[in-house]
Formats: C-alpha cells, sequence, structure tokens
C-alpha cells in the first residue's frame, strides 16, 4: 500500500530523506510518524498554537498546515537539528539555565521561533522577542523564563538592563 | 474529526501554465491551495470538501512583488511575511504592510498569501480594507488570458466572487498616487494579532482647497463581503470636513452597512463601531492643514 505513493523528498538537518506517504499528509505527521523525529510537537493542529513549529528553506512555519508534498525539495530544519555532536545549541542551554521549560510540549517550537528570531536578529528587543514569538503559546511558564532565555542566549539585546527589567 | 490524506489528491504542476491547463482541462474539479492556511485548518477539521487539490506554493510566477512606475503589482502568491518585508511598499502603501503584521504570527505570515486572503472571502479578511482604500484592481488569469476586474467589485456575495472555474488569480495592481492622501487603517477586535476583526475600516482620502477632492473607504464585516461604502463616500465627495458632514456620513454607513451577526459580534455593535471609525477617520482629517 504505502509504495503506491510516489516518493517525496526533501532535506532534513541537512540529510537527504525520501517518503512514501499521500501528499496531502501533514507535514508534521510525516516528521513525527515516517521519520520518528518526535521533538515536532502537535497543540492545536490548527496553526494557533506553535508547538509544531519548524523551518522551511528559512523560514519559520507551523508544520500542522504543510501538506506534505509542499516541503518537496525543502531543506527543514526541526529541534532535532539544534543540538551538535551532543553538545546543545546556546538557545537549549539557555532554556535550561533560565527555567525556559517546564512540560516541554511549547518547548521545540519555542526553541525554532526563537533560532528563527536570531537568525534574522542577533540581538532582538523585549518587544521584538514578544513578536517573533507571539504564535507560540506556553500554559507553562507565563512566559517571562522564555523570553529570558532568549535574551540569554543573545548575550545582550538592545535597551536591555538587566533580568529585572523583563520580569515586568 | 480529522481529515483523511488518502481521500484527498494534490498535484504540484510547479509552473503557471502546468496549473492553468490542469485547471482548463476540467473546471471547477481543482482547488487551488496556497500557504493553505484556510485549507489545512479546515482539512485538519475534516471539512475540506475539496478532493483534488493543485498546489500553488513554490511557483514563482505567482510569488514576486514588482514595481512600476505607476503600480505595485503584487503577486498572488506573495506571503505576508514578504509584503512586509518590501521597504519600498511599505513606505509607500503602509496599509498594506499594517494589515499583513496582523495576519496572525510569523509562522502563518510565512504562508499566508494575498491572494488566498483575498480569494477565500472572509467578510473579515484583514487585507481586504486596504486593498479597497487604494483602489486595487485583481488581475485574472486562465488559459484563455488574463482580464483586470477592480477589486471592489471582484467579490459578489458571501465567499462568492467573479472567478470563473478555470481562472486563478495573478496578481493584485496597486497605483502609487496616495503620498498627499491621508490614509487610516484600524480593526477592532479582541486584539491586534492572531484574532478576527469584529470590523474593520481602511480610507484613503485627498483634501484640496478645503474640499474633500477624492475618498475611499474600505470595510471588512459591514457586509457579507469586503465592501466599499459608496454612500458614506457621496457624502464626503466635494465637501468641507465640517461636525455636519461627518454627521451625515456616518449616517449613511449606518443606512448602507449590512452585517452580519455571528458568534465573534452582533450586527448592531459592527454598524456602531464602523461608523465610530469613520468618525475618528474624518476628526483627522479635518484637522489636516489646508495646502
Ligand atoms: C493561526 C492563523 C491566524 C490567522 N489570522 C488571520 C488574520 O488575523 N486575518 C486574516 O485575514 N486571516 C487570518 N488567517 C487566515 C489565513 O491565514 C489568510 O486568509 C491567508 O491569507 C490565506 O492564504 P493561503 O495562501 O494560506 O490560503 P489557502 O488556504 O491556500 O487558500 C485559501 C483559498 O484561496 C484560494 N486560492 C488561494 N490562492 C489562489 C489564487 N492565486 N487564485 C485563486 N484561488 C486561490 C484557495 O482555493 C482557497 O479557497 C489566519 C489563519 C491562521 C491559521
Ligand atoms: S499544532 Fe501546529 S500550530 Fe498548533
Ligand atoms: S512549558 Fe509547558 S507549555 Fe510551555
Amino acid at each position: 500500500m504505502s509504495a503506491d505513493w510516489p516518493a517525496i523528498r526533501f532535506i532534513v538537518n541537512g540529510e537527504s530523506r525520501a517518503v512514501r506517504v499521500p501528499a496531502m499528509k501533514r507535514l508534521l505527521d510525516v516528521l513525527r510518524e515516517d521519520l520518528r523525529l518526535t521533538g515536532t510537537k502537535e497543540g492545536c493542529g490548527e496553526g494557533e498554537c506553535g508547538s509544531c513549529s519548524v523551518r522551511m528553506n528559512g523560514e519559520l512555519v507551523n508544520s500542522c498546515l504543510v501538506p506534505v508534498l509542499q516541503a518537496e525539495g525543502a531543506e527543514i530544519e526541526t529541534v532535532e537539528g539544534l543540538s551538535s555532536n551532543g553538545a546543545l545549541h546556546p538557545l537549549q542551554q539557555a532554556f535550561l539555565e533560565c527555567g525556559g521549560a517546564q512540560c516541554g510540549i511549547c518547548t521545540p517550537g519555542m526553541l525554532m521561533a526563537a533560532t528563527h528570531l536570531l537568525a534574522r536578529n542577533p540581538h532582538p528587543s523585549l518587544a521584538e522577542i514578544r513578536e517573533g514569538l507571539a504564535g507560540n503559546l506556553c500554559r507553562c511558564t507565563g512566559f517571562i523564563r522564555i523570553f529570558e532565555s532568549v535574551i540569554a542566549a543573545a548575550g545582550s539585546t538592545r535597551g536591555h538592563r538587566g533580568p529585572a527589567d523583563h520580569a515586568r | 474529526m480529522r481529515g483523511n490524506p488518502e481521500a484527498h489528491e494534490l498535484l504540484a504542476p510547479g509552473n503557471l501554465a502546468a496549473v492553468l491547463a490542469l485547471l482548463a482541462e476540467s473546471p471547477g474539479e481543482w482547488t487551488p491551495i496556497a500557504g493553505g492556511t484556510e485549507l489545512m485548518v479546515a482539512h485538519a477539521a475534516g471539512r475540506l470538501d475539496a478532493k483534488k487539490l493543485v498546489s500553488l506554493w513554490g511557483i514563482a510566477e505567482m510569488r514576486f512583488t514588482r514595481s512600476e512606475a505607476d503600480r505595485f503589482v503584487i503577486g498572488a502568491g506573495a506571503t505576508f511575511g514578504d509584503l512586509r518585508a518590501h521597504a519600498e511598499l511599505a513606505a509607500e502603501l503602509p496599509l498594506i504592510a499594517k494589515a499583513a503584521s496582523w495576519i496572525g504570527a510569523i509562522a502563518n505570515q510565512n504562508r499566508a498569501t494575498i491572494g488566498g486572503n483575498l480569494v477565500n472571502g472572509s467578510p473579515a479578511a484583514d487585507s481586504s480594507p486596504a486593498m479597497l482604500a487604494y483602489d486595487t484592481e485583481v488581475e485574472l488569469i486562465s488559459v484563455r488570458g488574463t482580464r483586470r476586474v477592480a477589486y471592489s467589485a471582484f467579490h459578489t456575495g458571501y465567499k462568492r466572487n467573479v472567478l470563473a472555474p478555470d481562472e486563478l488569480m495573478l496578481a493584485i495592481h496597486a497605483p502609487r498616487r496616495f503620498a498627499k492622501h491621508r490614509q487610516y487603517l484600524r480593526k477592532v477586535g479582541p486584539r491586534r494579532a492572531m484574532a478576527i476583526a469584529k470590523v474593520a475600516l481602511g480610507a484613503t482620502a485627498l483634501v484640496e482647497n478645503g474640499a474633500v477632492n477624492e475618498i475611499r473607504l474600505g470595510a471588512a464585516s459591514l457586509a457579507p463581503f469586503p465592501t466599499r461604502l459608496h454612500k458614506a463616500e457621496a457624502a464626503l465627495q466635494g465637501r468641507q470636513v465640517t461636525a455636519e458632514t461627518i454627521e451625515t456620513a456616518c449616517s449613511e454607513l449606518l443606512a448602507e452597512a449590512r452585517p452580519i451577526d455571528d458568534i465573534r459580534s452582533t450586527a448592531e455593535y459592527r454598524r456602531h463601531v464602523g461608523a465610530n471609525l469613520l468618525k475618528e477617520f474624518l476628526l483627522e482629517l479635518g484637522r489636516e492643514p489646508v495646502p
């Protein structure tokens, strides 16, 4: 059965992959079920929560709304690609140190949204961090620790005078 | 109930000519899907009726923004992220960039296309008031050729438009003649981003020798589809902006608006908020120094 579907090829975290699945299958499900990359989470399944955020050709997208055929030939980055040789990415390290993750369901999406933000804007202001993460919902942390994690990873931000500044 | 991916066919021919040929072969059978931020949400809920879909994503001939001497030509496949990033467009036609910043958060803006927003035809579509206020035209294409239609005549009813079954929206033509106009766009909703507007008003007006020389009012959620407010415009055209003309224009708006009642708001509330937005714009306009 599954072999009946034409192969769809793309690159995930630098590796070429091919899947034979229905073209309308969500990229989210292909990552989780077919490629066993279960770091990417499903929250709402309708574009509202951001827990399924990945980067596709350098753009942040919600993988629950991407039919896998639209990812053909694309470069996909998921949370699994952040660490290298067992060393955490600075954002992952910062989330650990600043308490940016509690239950962890939102964390992979937060990390991808934050990666995307810092790739475009290495020293974002708090307002820019809020906007960059506005599509990612967290029901545990109250967001402040997440913003602090991003600030810590960025090293510094414009107009930032210390963590207390952000706690308001 | 979640949709079953096996129940839908999806093709990605990869170029415009091939998509148009497919549409022409069996008109009405194929549904275009661009960024999928409407259709995939319907799919997730198991209410995507279309069984055969053809992808427009990644077709370079549809995703562009071109500046010409007298207009911007915006590809229907341009995303709201693309439009926000276009510095020249954002400087000259700021209402478009402002509306683009409302279409969900970054991940949604990176997929949501302007063509998808306009063709989907929600009465509350966030890009529509600006498109109406800027007097845009939409360019439609099929194997039979292209044609241009005023955007104000594109919608014909609730989720209905002038597209033929074998046609796509190719581009939006936005004139570059609003530098001297007063421009306004405001949406009233629960919050700015990621929330569906209860009411929105976009407006452009040119005041010359103390009188309104040109005015366009584009409204979302004041009718079953995005619409110009022609009667309110007529009440202002050629007149001075005074307390009286403001009063008359607002009552014309109340008379011509025919919003729907839904879970987000009532028709009565929408009409009154619409009139308040118009009043806010006109008070600003009245304060403008006469050139
Ligand atoms: C989390 C979230 C938040 C959102 N917030 C907002 C918001 O604040 N304001 C707002 O207005 N919208 C919002 N939307 C809705 C949606 O993102 C927009 O309407 C978007 O612009 C749709 O574009 P698309 O390319 O994703 O459309 P698709 O889902 O790909 O298509 C939508 C419709 O347009 C048709 N279509 C697409 N392109 C063409 C074309 N070139 N020619 C002919 N037909 C075409 C399709 O057949 C379909 O009927 C939101 C959606 C989500 C998931
Ligand atoms: S699961 Fe994709 S946005 Fe919520
Ligand atoms: S840590 Fe639990 S949802 Fe964010």
